[in-house]
């Protein structure tokens, strides 16, 4: 294809419109292959020498000068007699007589042109976006301005932008002293190259850096004075304050000149694998270039273009494929990488590791026994193995239980079984990396102390006692230098198979360190799966509910159906619905107006529960709302008879009626369903209260019960009466109604705190054991008064009719809904 | 329109935006047939099966959504949102027919059939 006349005046003329980071390249790699074969030419719109454009961010961060950054001084040019037109914009090329002009007159002639133009960053058509102090993030002059604007005491910016570039540009902002904002359209940072996980801890990296994100934010206005920003007004009303606006919200390829000259250009300049566009002469790279449907913005493919066009302008072999892309972003003490299939997908499988001490993450994706795609945080040492064995396409069959530990310990214990690896390491090998211990500390401590158990090896040198995930290693070392004497140890069950800490732990942990939100926990509990699981998402999610009361927002899919609709699946996939009936009491107002709802959604059964209530069974999902509405208006409210929480108060008729009722058992009944409807609990609670021992409303086998007698009130705890009977055993009596409230008020909130997601109280009893209750509750006043507070706290936000909120319509009442409804039926396969 | 390799052409049918399944969850499509469930992980990715799971018939739409999986909220068995196969300890036993799906600027399509030329 390089088939070129005889030059004229014994060398060809090779022009560059460009001075960039690719247009300099691809001469300085032509120059690698054959430096006397061009008298070359450069053209750049920028006053300036050749400099690293992607180290503008630490430029701006004022961790490196634009010296630093210079690629290609002026005795770079002068050396191998390159003519380097800076500040001379090139306005025209003639195809047919091969000469470019420039904006001056000036016009010259070429054998082979490079089109090195670039991209333009992309300005969002806001209102204000032509404002004195918005500004993009592209070249130095941005950062002039941008350092310009950082000058002013207390000044604060706002970037257009959660992407790579524009993480980089708040960074560098809050290094200059800004209070900077990141606005971004989507709910996770840099979303094109990090899942959910990693986003979550850049989040949280970059707020103690000083710059706050702000997420799934929509920009509608940019907010001027005197014709300078003052702030970015979001589609939500909210405004935020700023002296200067960065829009860093993606690039478009430069190819306006190609496309004037009549060369091909879809998004960008159409080339082929040698770099040659639709005229054979004209050739282009870099973020200009439109290859194979692909346009690029990273630095590596351009690198791997310039080579390419390299071997064609000097008759060598060797086309430009495409890249595999990989991440780093540059921000200091961050380390963050990415590349491929990052996020998985379609028979792709997650290798998850979490270290929470040192703020770790790591996914490497695996599919068909290849490494596909990784992404890690915190530690990014590894990126380049990662990247090296996809772009290889290495089985990593055989390395596959080591892989996530990266290189050096793979390449270690390659061939050995884990006995012999352990046995292999020298003693100075850190095993405990939280704590610092080698696994010499740690045979000493054995041989030395008599040291027979993995907690006494935890209780002496602290290996594996903060994030456990040595604790293989550490019980191997035990095992290997006890041999015979060593026992195994049992440990508290895992919650699921996403980790291996047992519900306690992670009960603890969530509230001892303030994880309030789901990633938080993954992360710091090292959780081994991206999003959990359908058993502990649930768990998870009451946890959190618990801990942090009013501030954690419920999450509605990690919800079980039934609590997420608010009714009951039915095995034909229709629901229940169960209105309250406070303490058993009906009237006949509600009975009409429960049999009007029967009769008009033609609900086919009516049954009346165990819990004194009526059961509506066979409701259609998409009428849900509407049932709810009509019950709504005559009064009722939800029975929660699908939660994990407060159920029903059953009740007897007591001194109202009955000739034996000691006390007013109905009116205790109706009062505590008051007070505690609304609450989740780690699983369903059944009260009940009886007038007399005769016990007509069956106290004694629900998970609380009452009692009433002369002298006052039995509270009864820990019955059951399901897959298991148990009959319940007394906690404590008091003399008063209020008392009684109070104190079972309490006892719920401390199974709310202390219980195991779907254990129940009696087997919460069971662990803890009654003694423990009842010093925390009936003995410990101040304890129980403390409970009682924060029960009635909780309350506050958790009794709202979840009906009514979804009847009156709203995003919730989305769920019930067909999300569309076609004639046809689907191509199943 | 792409062509199927058993020479079936797909009419695609938008069955709304992307954003109107929540993430980590699914939404229902009524069709003729039956419903079918269109689940969005939280990894962004959209997947279709029959809304039926292959033991009790169950609606998976229903269930929870984790990973690339979900769980039928009648007997929580975990279905893999891509194949449609029972998976764990059930893996063999059945499978949820998929439904090919495909994303075009943020709108959801799901391919009906129509005996191609």
């Amino acid at each position: 294809m390089m088939s070129t006349p005889a030059p004229i005046q014994g060398k060809e003329r090779l022009v560059i419109i460009g001075n960039g980071m690719a247009g300099c390249r691809a001469v300085e790699e032509v120059l690698k292959r054959d430096p006397d074969r061009y008298e070359i030419a450069i053209f750049g719109t920028e006053p300036r020498v050749n400099y690293n454009r992607i180290m503008l961010s630490p430029v701006l961060a004022g961790e490196k000068s634009f010296a630093d950054i210079v690629i290609n001084d002026e005795a770079w040019y002068r050396d191998n007699g390159i003519a380097l037109h800076a500040g001379r914009a090139v306005t025209g090329i003639d195809l047919e007589g091969r000469t470019v002009q420039a904006e001056d007159g000036f016009e010259l002639g070429y054998d082979k042109l490079i089109l090195a133009t670039g991209s333009d960053p992309f300005r969002l058509p806001l209102p204000g976006s032509d404002l004195r102090g918005v500004v993009t993030f592209r070249d130095l002059d941005d950062v002039e301005a941008m350092v310009a604007a950082s000058a002013k005491p207390g000044a604060r910016a706002v970037v257009i932008g959660g992407g790579l570039l524009g993480l980089e540009a708040a960074y560098g902002l809050a290094r200059r002293g800004m209070g900077a904002t990141v606005v971004h359209l989507m709910d996770v940072l840099m979303e094109r190259q990090l899942d959910e996980s990693a986003g979550f801890l850049l989040r949280e990296a970059l707020l103690e850096r000083g710059v706050e994100t702000v997420l799934g934010a929509h920009s509608e206005e940019i907010v001027g004075q005197d014709g300078r920003v003052v702030g970015l007004k979001l589609k939500d009303g909210r405004v935020l304050p700023c002296d200067l606006l960065v829009m860093a919200v993606g690039i478009r390829p430069n190819s306006s000149l190609a496309r004037a000259a009549g060369l091909a250009v879809n998004r960008g300049v159409v080339v082929d694998d040698g770099m040659a566009t639709s005229d054979p002469t004209v050739f282009a790279v870099g973020e200009c270039v439109e290859h194979r449907g692909q346009c690029y913005g990273l630095v590596a493919p351009i690198w791997e273009m310039c080579r390419a066009l390299a071997q064609s302008l000097t008759d060598g072999e060797g086309g430009y494929e495409g890249s595999v892309l990989s991440t780093r972003l540059k921000v200091s003490g961050v380390d963050v990488f990415s590349a491929g299939k990052f996020a998985g997908g379609e028979g792709c499988e997650d290798i998850v590791f979490r270290d929470a001490g040192r703020g770790v993450y790591k996914r490497v994706v695996i599919e068909d026994g290849k490494v596909v795609g990784s992404v890690l945080f915190g530690d990014a040492a590894d990126g380049g193995w990662y990247f090296d064995l996809m772009r290889a396409g290495t089985d990593v069959s055989e390395i596959r239980d080591t892989l996530i530990f990266g290189q050096a310990i793979t390449k270690g214990l390659s061939g050995l079984d884990p006995n012999a690896a352990v046995a292999a390491m020298p003693d100075t090998q850190e095993i405990c990396g939280c704590n610092g211990v080698c696994k010499g500390s740690i045979v000493s401590a054995i041989t030395g102390q008599g040291l027979t158990s993995l907690d006494d090896v935890r209780a002496v040198t602290k290996a594996s006692a903060s994030c456990g995930s040595c604790t293989p290693l550490v019980e191997q070392v035990l095992k290997l230098t006890l041999g015979e004497d060593f026992k195994a140890q049992t440990g508290p069950k895992p919650m699921c198979k996403c980790t291996h800490h047992g519900h306690d732990i992670v009960r603890k942990t969530l509230v001892a360190e303030g994880l309030r939100s789901m990633p938080a926990v993954f992360q710091a509990l090292e959780w081994t799966t991206p999003d959990g699981c359908a058993s502990c998402r649930p768990a998870l999610n009451y946890y959190l509910l618990c801990a942090w009361p009013g501030t954690y927002k419920d999450d509605a899919q990690s919800r079980y159906i039934n609590e997420r609709v608010h009714a009951n699946i039915q095995k034909d996939g229709t629901y229940s619905v169960v209105p309250r009936m406070w303490g058993g009491m009906t009237t006949p107002d509600e009975l009409r107006a429960i049999a009007d709802v029967a009769d008009k959604f033609s609900i086919p059964a009516v049954k009346v529960t165990g819990g004194q209530r009526i059961d509506l069974l066979g409701v259609k999902k998409d009428d849900l709302p509407a049932v709810w509405a009509d019950l709504n208006a005559a009064g009722m409210v939800s029975g929660h008879a699908y939660a994990k929480g407060l159920r029903t108060v059953k009740t007897c008729v007591g001194t109202d009626w009955c000739r034996f009722g000691t006390q007013d058992s109905t009116g205790l009944g109706i009062k505590l369903e008051k007070a505690l409807w609304g609450s989740w609990a780690p699983a369903k609670v059944k009260l009940a209260v009886s007038g007399c021992p005769r016990n007509c409303a069956e106290a004694t086998c629900k998970d609380i019960g009452v009692i009433c007698v002369d002298s006052g009130y039995e509270i009864h705890l820990g019955g059951a009466a399901g897959l298991h009977i148990q009959g319940t055993q007394v906690m404590t009596r008091v003399a008063t109604e209020a008392e009684a409230m109070q104190v079972i008020a309490a006892v719920l909130q401390f199974y709310r705190e202390d219980g195991w997601y779907l254990e129940r109280i009696y087997k919460w009893m069971a662990r803890i054991g009654l003694d423990a209750i009842k010093a925390a509750v009936g003995d410990d006043e101040a304890n129980r008064v403390a409970l009682h507070e924060r029960f009635m706290i909780s309350q506050e936000t958790a009794q709202i009719d979840p009906w009514a909120k979804r009847a009156t319509g709203g995003h919730e009442a989305q769920e019930f809904r067909p999300m569309a409804q076609l004639p046809m039926g689907m191509a199943a396969q | 329109m792409t062509v199927h390799p058993l020479h079936i052409e797909h009419a695609w049918h938008d069955v709304g935006a992307v954003d109107d399944i929540p993430e980590r969850g699914a939404r229902r499509v009524s069709t003729a047939q039956g419903d079918v469930a269109v689940f969005r992980t939280g990894d962004g990715k959209v997947f279709a099966l029959i809304d039926r799971c292959p033991h009790k018939h169950g609606p998976l739409s229903q269930g929870i959504v984790h990973g690339h999986s979900v769980t039928c909220p009648l007997h929580a068995m975990v279905i893999d949102l891509a194949s449609g196969e029972l998976t764990g300890a059930d893996a063999g036993k059945g499978c949820a027919p998929t439904v090919p799906v495909s994303i075009r600027d943020g709108r959801v399509l799901l391919a009906a059939p129509t005996v191609g030329s």
